[in-house]
């Protein structure tokens, strides 16, 4: 059951900031959802292995070498706030 | 005090000196202009994909193996996620249940008393980037980012809670420096950044086998603040614990100023992590030849270096220990036997002169103009006589400052000793001539002028003076004109 | 006699090759199809005239210097919004992207750029690339051509509308879930995701990056087929980019499937699909079985899980993919916010619309501690039988069929309330990009007078099959000449 303080936990870990009717909402469907996703507990899965990638790769490497970098006036091109030559935030706390 | 024990562990991160970044082929350079090291991938733009550095993986077993670990057959990347203004994509690519090596040690000494420290792991992750503020944290209205350093490849070693006291975890992490170092995989600079570290202790009551509740240090950027605040942390501690107080679990940080730590708003650091595998990044297959490889590539690492300098060259355990301080010193001292092999003397003259003036001069040894085959020739040349030591001394305060070759500079600066029985002679005749109280001294049984005497004379010549011809001659002319 | 816009990329070659069109020409054509029903179909976001009418004069500079020309050389290829283009505006439909101007390219896209295609403008999606109806979109929404009353599917429908209606000729899409298959099937054209690897993901805004793969809209078979020549193949700058030997695609165009192994997932027929699909479907299989296939009902048995699989690992991924859109370094920023904390709060909760939160807040749950293993773990193992599934079919069969969606393209509004009655019109779909296979969407016959989709899914790099039985399909069939009347 997923509690209304569980979404305020989740939606903490995420980063959202969530109004009371988002909260009650998402507090509904993530339990609707959750509800239905709860079928896969039937499956007797203690012998498979779990699939993160689908085709059998591995090992792939880059060498070690230096390319081209962006030119900072790119870099900092799309960001919101700005000072001089770098990216500008609000206090850290 | 006494009745509580001291748990340590820590949490070393060391930058691996690859040419570019773990995930993309921006330089890892340090120092440029802000924001001027990235690329698509390492500013974390939507869209881009990581694609792994062998030499980062390369480097990560080189250090694993120096310091004694296991590698592992399979391993792979995860996602750390969490919020940080200075992580690009706010997760960090690191490795959790699967990292690539663990179980290794390192053995450090303290008073006397050699101890093995266990390695939980060792594992890659990438860096974060910069945050520069106006004063400090606290007090700035805002804060400034440069994501150069974001993406510049990690290893983190996590020890076992094995270290006892704030000494033997200043002793784990200058060892671990050293060997780090050894290995060619990091400059290890603190001072850069290179090699950073957190500590979890907790104190216990002796004999417990018990954990007692840890507190996590961060912002330790130096041996002296570790051992500074683990110090404080020890005492304060105790003083919770002994008015029957509760340590709280929280995460603190040393703050340098005002000599303690303190917590850090709990809001901030309160993570639930999210590991789960980076489905961009493929697992690794650790082919064990290549790890044969690097391991036979390895240098002979500093414990046994030190133990076949007192065995083979017969010198004191303290003076192996400076020599194999680092990698670089070692080698130098090996070459300069191999232009001069007496391993003694040459020890004395790189402990003694060479030690002094690169500390007065702030250098390490990688900037030292001397080579080592230059040092050889200058023992060489004492040996036969053509200089004195004491000459020897300026001849290299010379050498270091110039890099010239010692023959050069005595000729240059007309240092050859004095050998010549005559021209000794005339001198040594002026010197008595000008100084009878000491020859009336000297023949009335007072050995201790002729001390003077011989002083007088390499003060006369500049200290060019063969002295023990100086003495043979004082000798022979005091006794004669006493007949 | 068929407009420009109308003709497929390889009968406009043959005209540009003939000298009968200029690349110019056909590029304004498309511009002029766009002025005239865009504002009913809402396909794009970004329109790139002036780039496109450029790429097309270089065109036709080298048709006039007597170069060859690629097979897709002039013609107008749509590239999904979410698909990075350097210095073109790239929003994945998001109000945390809008303004965003990406200082690189996709590798798709420059691999399109390098083949001549031109590029027409950037077309809606849901935001994100989540959602089935492209009615997610912070902007606006797409409509169906072939009833504007109706959704084209999503969340590529901003790109197969373009292609279904003449405002492209073809177009990328992306395809996580049936992004691509479902909106090809609604909206009448030919959607084609590959296998997981066979295209690089470099410049795709992940959504769930182990199943995420972009893929081509197109009229017919052939094009496709070119296609996937174009985007096919290994990219240094994609991990998860397979090595593999890229076939040239059209020598699949092949009218003959006699003696091809078909199995049809009872699953996938079963209750709740709409009666007049089945209709279609069973009808367009019986077609296979009469041109020389041999067909029969076959089973997957954890179908029924991979609903409650998929919206486990495709938000889980998500939650953390799209961490990144915090307002420091590009798109959205809210304002007048206290600290960092505030600032990445209210900038993601004004930035991001309903259905992509409600994604990161389940992935974000699915990770969480003491979550993690009854949920995101069991969800990767569950995943893991689903795979097998497809293994165990694909010893007996070279191709399976089923329907793409279980109903034909709905209304508007319709299903944007309920969530998990909206994740079903994925039933059909997801278990492709679980099992990492190929999947395809052909236009096989129409219900209500909707399209609707026939799905072709086979091995691992066997995308010559689905080609083969497709484009036979086509030959005897007359769904994909169909037009909507707009």
């Amino acid at each position: 059951m997923v509690t209304r303080e569980d979404v305020e936990h989740v939606a903490l870990l995420g980063r959202l900031e969530l109004t009371d009717e988002e909260k009650e909402i998402y507090a509904r469907q993530l339990n609707e959802l959750l509800g239905h996703f709860r079928a896969l507990q039937r499956l007797d899965t203690d012998n498979v292995q779990p699939t993160a990638h689908v085709l059998p790769l591995n090992n792939v490497y880059r060498e070690d070498w230096v390319g081209q970098h962006m030119p900072r006036e790119d870099a900092l091109a799309n960001c919101p706030d700005r000072d001089e030559n770098y990216f500008k935030v609000p206090r850290i706390v | 005090m006494s009745h509580y024990e001291t748990v340590i562990g820590l949490e070393v991160h060391v930058e691996l000196k690859t040419r570019s970044k773990i995930f993309c082929d921006s330089t890892t350079e340090f120092g440029g202009e802000p924001n001027t090291h990235l690329c698509p991938v390492c500013l974390g733009l939507p869209g881009v994909l990581p694609v792994v550095n062998k030499r980062v993986v390369e480097y990560a077993i080189r250090a694993a193996l120096a310091l004694n670990c296991q590698i592992a057959g399979f391993t792979k990347f995860d996602r750390k996620n969490y919020y940080y203004p200075d992580m690009p994509k706010n997760y960090q690519i690191s490795q959790y249940d699967l990292p690539i090596a663990r179980h290794g040690y390192l053995d450090i000494e303290v008073n006397n008393e050699v101890r093995r420290i266990g390695i939980t792991r060792l594992h890659m992750e990438e860096d974060t980037g910069k945050l520069v503020h106006q004063g400090t944290i606290t007090s700035t209205p805002y804060s400034l980012v440069d994501y150069n350093r974001a993406g510049v490849p990690l290893v983190e070693i996590v020890s076992e809670p094995d270290l006892r006291s704030p000494e033997e975890a200043r002793a784990f992490m200058e060892k671990l420096k050293t060997i780090i170092q050894y290995t060619g995989v990091s400059d290890c600079k603190m001072e850069e950044g290179s090699l950073r570290c957190d500590a979890n202790i907790s104190l216990r009551p002796a004999g417990s086998g018990q954990l007692g509740t840890k507190t996590e240090i961060k912002n330790l950027n130096s041996f002296k603040a570790l051992y500074r605040a683990l110090s404080y942390e020890v005492e304060r501690q105790t003083g919770i614990l002994s008015k029957g107080g509760r340590i709280l679990q929280e995460t603190r940080t040393w703050d340098e100023e005002k000599g303690v730590t303190l917590p850090l708003r709990s809001k901030e650091y309160a993570h639930d992590y999210r590991y789960f595998p980076d489905p961009d990044l493929v697992p690794l297959v650790i082919d064990p030849e290549w790890v044969e490889d690097i391991r036979n590539s390895l240098p002979e690492l500093p414990d046994a270096r030190r133990e076949r300098y007192m065995q083979e060259y017969g010198l004191p355990a303290y003076d192996a220990g400076i020599l194999t301080s680092t990698k670089e010193l070692a080698d130098f001292f090996e070459s300069c036997l191999s232009a001069y092999p007496n391993p003694k003397a040459v020890s004395n003259w790189v402990m003694g002169e060479l030690s002094r003036l690169l500390n007065a001069s702030g250098m390490d040894i990688t900037a030292c103009k001397i080579k080592p085959s230059q040092l050889g020739s200058l023992l060489q040349l004492i040996d036969e006589g053509t200089i004195s030591g004491k000459i020897a001394k300026t001849v290299f305060e010379e050498m270091f400052a110039s890099g010239k070759d010692p023959g050069d500079i005595i000729e240059e600066k007309g240092l050859v000793q004095i050998s010549d029985v005559n021209t000794l002679m005339t001198v040594v005749a002026e010197v008595l001539a000008s100084n009878p109280k000491s020859v009336e001294d000297f023949r009335s049984g007072r050995e201790r002028a002729l001390g003077f005497l011989v002083g007088q004379v390499m003060k006369a010549t500049r200290g060019k003076a063969n002295p023990e011809m100086v003495n043979r001659l004082l000798k022979e002319k005091l006794l004669q004109e006493k007949l | 006699m068929l407009q420009l816009y109308q003709r497929t990329a390889h009968e406009l070659h043959n005209l540009l090759l003939n000298k009968e069109i200029s690349a110019e020409e056909l590029n304004l054509a498309i511009f002029d199809r766009i002025e005239s029903v865009e504002d009913k179909i809402a396909a794009y976001i970004t329109l790139t005239r002036e780039k496109a009418l450029e790429q097309a004069r270089a065109v036709d500079q080298q048709i006039k210097n007597g170069e060859r020309i690629p097979p897709l050389a002039g013609i107008p290829v749509a590239v999904k919004d979410n698909i990075c283009t350097d210095g073109i505006l790239t929003t994945a439909a998001s109000r945390m992207l809008a303004g965003f101007v990406p200082p690189y390219s996709a590798t798709v896209v420059k691999r399109l750029e390098a083949a001549g295609a031109t590029l027409p403008g950037k077309t809606n999606l849901d935001e994100f690339a989540m959602g089935s109806s492209t009615e997610n979109s912070a902007f606006f929404p797409t409509r169906n051509p072939w009833d504007t009353g109706r959704v084209p599917g999503g969340s590529s429908g901003g790109s197969a509308a373009a292609v279904a209606c003449g405002e492209a000729i073809c177009a990328l899409g992306s395809d996580t879930g049936g992004s691509i298959r479902l909106p090809a099937s609604f909206c009448g054209v030919v959607g084609f995701k590959p296998t997981y690897g066979a295209v690089s993901r470099y410049g795709l805004i992940a959504f769930a990056s182990s199943l995420d793969q972009i893929g081509p809209f197109s009229r017919d078979v052939t094009d496709c087929a070119l296609l996937l020549n174009i985007i096919c193949g290994h990219d240094p700058l994609d991990s998860t980019s397979a090595r593999f030997d890229v076939p040239d695609f059209t020598r699949f165009l092949v009218n003959d499937i006699r003696g091809m192994r078909i199995g049809v997932p009872e699953e996938y027929m079963a209750e709740g699909i709409n009666p007049g699909v089945r209709e279609v479907v069973e009808k367009a299989i019986a077609l296979l079985e009469s041109l020389g296939a041999f067909v029969e009902y076959t089973t997957l048995p954890h179908t029924e899980y991979a609903l409650s699989t998929y919206y486990l690992i495709a938000p889980a991924e998500a939650s953390s993919n799209l961490a990144r859109y915090d307002g420091v370094r590009y798109g959205f920023r809210a304002r007048e916010t206290s600290d960092v904390m505030d600032m990445f709060m209210k900038t993601r909760s004004q930035g991001f619309g309903a259905e992509v939160k409600r994604r990161i807040m389940l992935g974000t749950y699915a990770l969480s501690a003491g979550y993690y293993d009854a949920y995101y773990l069991k969800a990767l193992k569950v995943r893991t039988l689903i795979k097998e599934d497809f293994d165990r079919a694909f010893e007996k069969y070279d191709l399976l069929v089923s329907p793409v969606s279980p109903t034909p393209a709905f209304r508007c509004g319709e299903k944007t309330e309920d969530p998990l009655e909206m994740y079903m019109s994925d039933i059909c779909t997801i278990s492709v990009n679980l099992a990492g296979i190929p999947g395809m969407s052909i236009p096989c016959g129409f219900v209500e007078g909707m399209p609707v989709g026939l799905q072709l899914m086979g091995r691992h790099f066997d995308e010559g099959t689905l080609l083969r039985a497709a484009y036979t399909f086509e030959q005897n069939t007359d769904y994909h000449r169909a037009f909507p009347a707009l």
